[in-house]
């Protein structure tokens, strides 16, 4: 069975470090945050101005004058601290921030990402997404393994306009984990129940398969 | 020196036709509620506006696009509106999407008296188009203009009758940079109140940087995307 939108949110939060700061973008990387392993203490940077995002407000209780990136009602934690837009992107630019996670359209096996715009037909913008892609150490994809139409988002080269190259580090799809090796996707985990032949078919990209393919273990 | 204007109407009435205008906020929040009332009544036109979105159908810059008052947008993210996108995708619109960081450090640069800077964001992919690369240390950096805005627009929290500001949560967002940036700024507030009863250590955009001020009134601070957790029983 392929991985829920959860289910890849789950397998990403065993990722995260004690002691990260975390930038989580729109859709799936959102649910990483529901994950964060006990034990680990990581702190959420929203690139609209907040250190230490909390979860989302009881019912009756948003502040319209607190939200995160995806404009999203929520709130802060002991220890949150707000700054304008420069300055939060002048800690991603400086490094600071250990790990992205991030969405995207499509992803080439030597780690470029495209995941802003589809000329001519969807063109909401690239937000912080360029410069989180070119500044942060860590980056890890959160993706449906192939596009509605069944098509590989694993690929050669990418297609649509590109966000940032060379930049990509892991890929966690609903089928599988693979990492961006500078001789393309390595497998390393497959979901359960999917076979290692199904991935390979539904990715285009250059893919390394070295032995055994352990399946994702969730609790 | 006498900042404080009446209301919006006052502060927005010199504004002429073909102005580059910047305007502080993310989404719908901490946005210059009462300015941008005013200049869609006041039907300013061929603008060009600077602001990380462009509002939503309804409210905030939507309102200006829905009069076709803007000539131009330069944004970093403009997925909520769906006006904007039929009028770029169809292109009665002028739009310049850039990332969300340039866009931040572009302001940041004018109000900090600099020409430019480099930054990382966009190299390799179609933003860089007709820019200079230039390799620091082994990494490729795009050089990025400072924006040179005829008029910047904020919103504040607080503020006092001299211009020193201090902003609300994560209403501060794009607002204290676009308030050094502007040749003239407007500053609407929640609460205008004396000098003095600002404490100097927590004031975050000085009074020089402002121009014009009043306290604003009627905001309805809209929420984008209200979202809840359960509360457990």
């Amino acid at each position: 069975m392929p991985l829920t939108k959860e289910q890849i949110a789950q397998r990403i939060a065993r990722e995260l470090k004690d002691g990260y700061y975390v930038n989580l973008g729109i859709g799936i990387p959102t649910l990483v945050a529901n994950y964060i392993p006990v034990g680990v203490n990581v702190v959420l940077q929203s690139e609209n101005g907040l250190l230490g995002m909390g979860p989302f407000p009881f019912e009756g209780e948003e502040d319209p004058d607190l939200i995160n990136a995806g404009k999203q009602t929520i709130t802060t934690i002991p220890g949150s601290v707000f700054f304008d837009s420069a300055m939060s992107f002048g800690m991603i630019r400086a490094g600071k921030v250990n790990l992205t996670v991030l969405g995207a359209m499509e992803v080439s096996d030597e780690g470029d990402i495209a995941n802003w715009k589809i000329p001519g037909k969807m063109v909401k913008g690239m937000g912080g997404a360029m410069d989180l892609v070119a500044s942060a150490k860590n980056i890890i994809v959160a993706m449906m393994h192939t596009n509605p139409k069944g098509e590989s988002k694993l690929l050669p080269k990418c297609s649509l306009p590109l966000t940032g190259v060379k930049c990509v580090k892991k890929v966690v799809s609903d089928l599988a984990v693979l990492d961006v090796t500078t001789d393309g996707f390595k497998l390393l985990e497959r979901a359960p129940g999917v076979s290692v032949d199904e991935i390979r078919n539904k990715t285009i990209g250059r893919l390394i398969i070295d032995g055994e393919v352990p399946e994702i273990i969730f609790n | 020196m006498n900042k404080v204007v009446a209301n919006a109407e006052a502060a927005i009435n010199d504004i002429q036709d073909g102005s580059v205008i910047m305007f502080g906020g993310f989404g719908l929040c901490g946005i210059p509620e009462n300015c941008i009332k005013a200049l869609v009544k006041k039907g300013t036109k061929n603008l060009t506006c600077i602001s990380n979105n462009a509002g939503v159908d309804d409210f905030g810059i939507g309102l200006m696009l829905y009069q076709r008052q803007v000539k131009k947008m330069v944004s970093s993210y403009v997925g909520e509106n769906a006006e904007f996108e039929r009028q770029m995708l169809s292109g009665e619109l002028e739009v310049e999407l850039i990332p969300q960081g340039t866009l931040a450090t572009r302001c940041m640069a004018a109000g900090y008296g600099m020409p430019a800077i480099y930054t990382p964001a966009g190299v390799g992919t179609e933003v860089a188009d007709g820019k200079e690369v230039r390799n620091f240390n082994g990494k490729d950096y795009l050089l990025e203009y400072a924006f040179n805005a005829d008029f910047a627009i904020i919103k504040a929290w607080k503020g006092d009758t001299d211009g020193n500001l201090i902003y609300h949560e994560t209403a501060r967002n794009f607002n204290p940079l676009m308030a050094m940036a502007g040749k003239v700024t407007i500053a609407e507030v929640e609460e205008l109140v004396k000098p003095g009863e600002l404490d100097p250590n927590y004031i975050h955009t000085p009074g020089i940087y402002i121009h014009r001020i009043f306290q604003g009134v009627n905001y309805e601070k809209r929420i984008e995307n209200k979202t809840v957790r359960k509360r457990n029983v």
